[in-house]
């Protein structure tokens, strides 16, 4: 079956709920993103990029100091693989996506480009991208999150972005994202809008997988490589998902291959301060789709708390709730402290300093591992670099 | 005679309502879409089931399109303000209801305040914030709506987001707001393909569900709104910044808000909406003086929305007292505009 259907539901999840000036864009975008699916140039010309410009292909690197980490008394254990979007242009997965919807753009004759960041990752991302395509860059980014990734500030305007702080709400990624949908839904004539995850209207979460599911086809030949088969456990974080939807999307039909997302559990799932939508959180509609959703009593959407800023989303990608529901893929959650022990230990076995978003999904390795057979192979999507967190982590960490 | 001239405009209302819910075209494509869901023939049930609801709603002159049909005949044009409820406080709201009541308005748009009010500005989301801010819960509007609605002589509708909606489910939110007196519903983050559910919903409580129609939505989309609309359709007025000056109380466009004058192009969308429907039109988004008012509605508009300028005065004035009496100031004024 088609994920999504015609009406962009996976499930019941997903859709378009959007201020109805918005509805003709989201045809136009998606007629767009149909034809260039089959337009044999616009596919090489973003092949072309995706290689010489954002580097891939990423390697699928064995971690092993992390796997002897992992090794019981008798010398059993999992074997550790990391998938390194890391080191793609920018650090990071998101490159992946900005790339495809800046041409997007162009060919749409769009030559405004807004977006939303947490982390900053998307938001450096798009900059990176406009500069490369001569594009006029305004990124949304909360306050907090501002303050709590400044190098990625810099790096965006030093990319000639405009970053536009955003200050209502917990001044956090939904208020970006919120921030983001109300300058499209002004300009959307003149405008293209860079979502940044498999979250908002349809054609978004569709479109977004489409251009990360490259993270899964590259694990799957890169594993035919080196062993001659197929991971037996992928392991992401979630946020809004793209990640995540990018490495699972090439094995969703693979029952043989677990899927596991990581959510934040913030300072844990049973206080009021953590992220973990999947885990905790109910379904409604927040930035145009149904999905699982942080929301209290009144139908109000609930801040978030998680240390990572790129996690720190009350909702999540539609199609993650559709594969919660059918039991597909299973979600757990990590707090601060398990991932700052993660940033800590990857760093330190691997000389890898992960993202603290990645840090999450590394963190669940220690709940994982011990319950794995020996020789089970995980793949761990190493969906970013740390350096613009380490002003953060110097809070925490006594290193 | 006057009760033959309202008789008569309900019925034509009536057929109109009917024609729409029921309209081969929109059962058509509907059915064309979602085969894999759920067969055609149910959903031309809930819309013959609809169209009835919708034909004795319009029969009744204190719903929204029997006030709408009743102003036509008068050749007048509909006042209708829009507040955000628990901005400043739920007492003044009430207040605020009874004053433009009073002082005129046809139909009353009231805000139900969200966290994430995507289709509004920055003074509506501000009223918003506020008035959340303060505590005021659903239950709270609903209490305070049921308190005074029966004082006042004009229809009010409910403008709500969808997640508060999908929270309590669609059939039980809609008997909650039914009860209240409540007789129409605004909710713009829920376009026509997603809003079968509503409208039948709505229509068993007698309740009218408006849509939106904006100047990026194509004329067979817009066409295909019109139909499905009730109470009024609401035409949003702006889409192109460009074509807007900025002013002090400014914010931007296609999301509510204030402006110094209004996008010449909804004189031509109230021509092309007219074209296609007999139903009645109110422009929003944008609209704040006497001055738009009247060249609203000397381009044919059966009603204008204010929202942001009143939301303002309510919200940001020195007190209570005081944004009460400036906004009876201004319903005064556009009233005094409007023919």
């Amino acid at each position: 079956m088609a994920r999504p259907d015609a009406m962009g539901r996976f499930g019941k999840f997903g859709g378009k709920y959007v201020p109805e000036t918005l509805m003709h864009a989201l045809t136009e975008l998606e007629n767009a993103f149909h034809a260039l699916a089959t337009d044999d140039e616009f596919q090489k010309e973003l092949d072309g990029i995706l290689k010489d410009y954002v580097g891939r292909e990423s390697p699928l690197y064995f971690a092993e100091r992390l796997t002897e980490h992992y090794k019981r008394a008798d010398g059993t254990g999992p074997l550790i693989y990391l998938k390194r979007e890391d080191l793609n242009h920018t650090g990071a997965h998101k490159i992946n996506n900005a790339v495809a919807q800046a041409l997007l753009a162009k060919r749409l004759g769009k030559k405004r480009i807004i977006a939303e960041t947490g982390a900053g990752q998307h938001g450096v991302a798009t900059a990176t991208v406009c500069a490369r395509f001569g594009l006029q860059c305004i990124i949304y980014m909360g306050a907090q999150d501002m303050e709590r990734q400044a190098l990625n500030v810099f790096r965006m305007r030093l990319l000639g972005a405009e970053v536009r702080a955003v200050h209502s709400g917990t001044a956090t990624l939904k208020d970006a994202t919120s921030e983001a949908i109300r300058d499209w839904v002004t300009n959307v004539e003149t405008t293209h809008y860079i979502l940044g995850s498999v979250a908002g209207p349809h054609p978004y979460p569709m479109m977004v997988r489409e251009f990360h599911k490259v993270i899964g086809q590259e694990t799957r030949r890169q594993a035919m490589d080196k062993w001659g088969g197929k991971p037996d456990v992928l392991v992401a974080c979630v946020g809004g998902g793209s990640n995540a939807m990018g490495l699972f999307h090439e094995f969703v039909d693979d029952q043989d291959v677990r899927l596991i997302g990581v959510e934040a559990a913030g300072h844990g799932v049973d206080t009021d301060k953590h992220a973990a939508t999947l885990t905790k959180g109910q379904v409604g509609v927040l930035h145009g789709s149904m999905s699982y959703l942080l929301q209290d009593d009144d139908g109000q959407v609930i801040e978030p708390h998680s240390i990572s800023a790129g996690l720190d989303y009350p909702g999540v990608g539609p199609e993650h709730s559709f594969l919660k529901d059918l039991g597909r893929a299973e979600y757990d959650s990590v707090t601060d402290q398990e991932a700052l022990d993660a940033f800590k230990r990857v760093s330190r076995l691997e000389g890898i300093i992960p993202a603290l978003e990645t840090s999450h999904a590394l963190a669940y390795l220690e709940k994982l591992c011990p319950t794995l057979p020996n020789g089970v192979r995980v793949v761990v999507n190493c969906s970013g670099r740390g350096d613009k967190d380490v002003h953060t982590a110097s809070k925490y960490l006594d290193v | 005679m006057a009760f033959a001239l309202k008789a008569a405009a309900a019925a034509t209302t009536a057929g109109s309502a009917s024609f729409s819910t029921a309209g081969p075209r929109r059962g058509a494509a509907a059915a064309a879409g979602r085969v894999s869901f759920r067969g055609a023939a149910p959903v031309v049930a809930v819309r013959a089931a609809a169209a009835a609801a919708a034909a004795a709603v319009a029969e009744d002159r204190h719903s929204i399109s029997g006030t709408f049909a009743e102003l036509r005949e008068k050749g007048k044009t509909a006042l209708v303000p829009f507040i955000t409820a628990g901005d400043p406080d739920l007492a003044t709201t009430a207040k605020a209801l009874k004053i433009l009541d009073a002082c005129g308005s046809d139909v009353i748009e009231l805000g139900v305040p969200y966290s994430d009010p995507l289709a509004d500005g920055p003074v509506i989301q501000a009223s918003a914030t506020r008035a959340l801010a303060k505590g005021t819960t659903f239950e709270d509007v609903i209490s305070m709506v049921k308190e005074v609605i029966p004082e006042l002589s004009c229809p009010v509708a409910l403008f709500t987001y969808y997640n508060p909606i999908l929270k309590r489910g669609i059939p039980n939110f809609m008997t909650i707001v039914k009860e209240a007196g409540l007789r129409g519903l605004v909710v713009p983050d829920v376009p026509l393909e997603e809003t079968d559910i509503l409208r039948s919903e709505a229509a068993k409580n007698n309740l009218e569900l408006v849509l939106l129609t904006t100047p990026t939505t194509p004329n067979e989309r817009m066409e295909k709104i019109a139909k499905a609309s009730e109470g009024f359709i609401y035409l949003v007025s702006v889409s192109n910044s460009e074509s807007v000056k900025i002013s002090v109380l400014v914010s931007t466009v296609g999301v509510t808000g204030t402006r110094t004058n209004v996008s010449g192009k909804v004189q031509s969308l109230l021509q092309d909406i007219k074209k296609v429907t007999e139903k009645p039109v109110a422009v929003g988004f944008g609209v704040s003086t006497p001055e738009h008012v009247k060249q609203i509605a000397g381009w044919g508009a059966d009603g204008v929305i204010i929202g942001s300028a009143m939301v303002r005065l309510l919200g940001e004035s020195a007190s209570p007292e005081e944004g009460l009496k400036k906004l009876e100031e201004l319903a005064k004024s556009l009233k005094a505009a409007l023919p």
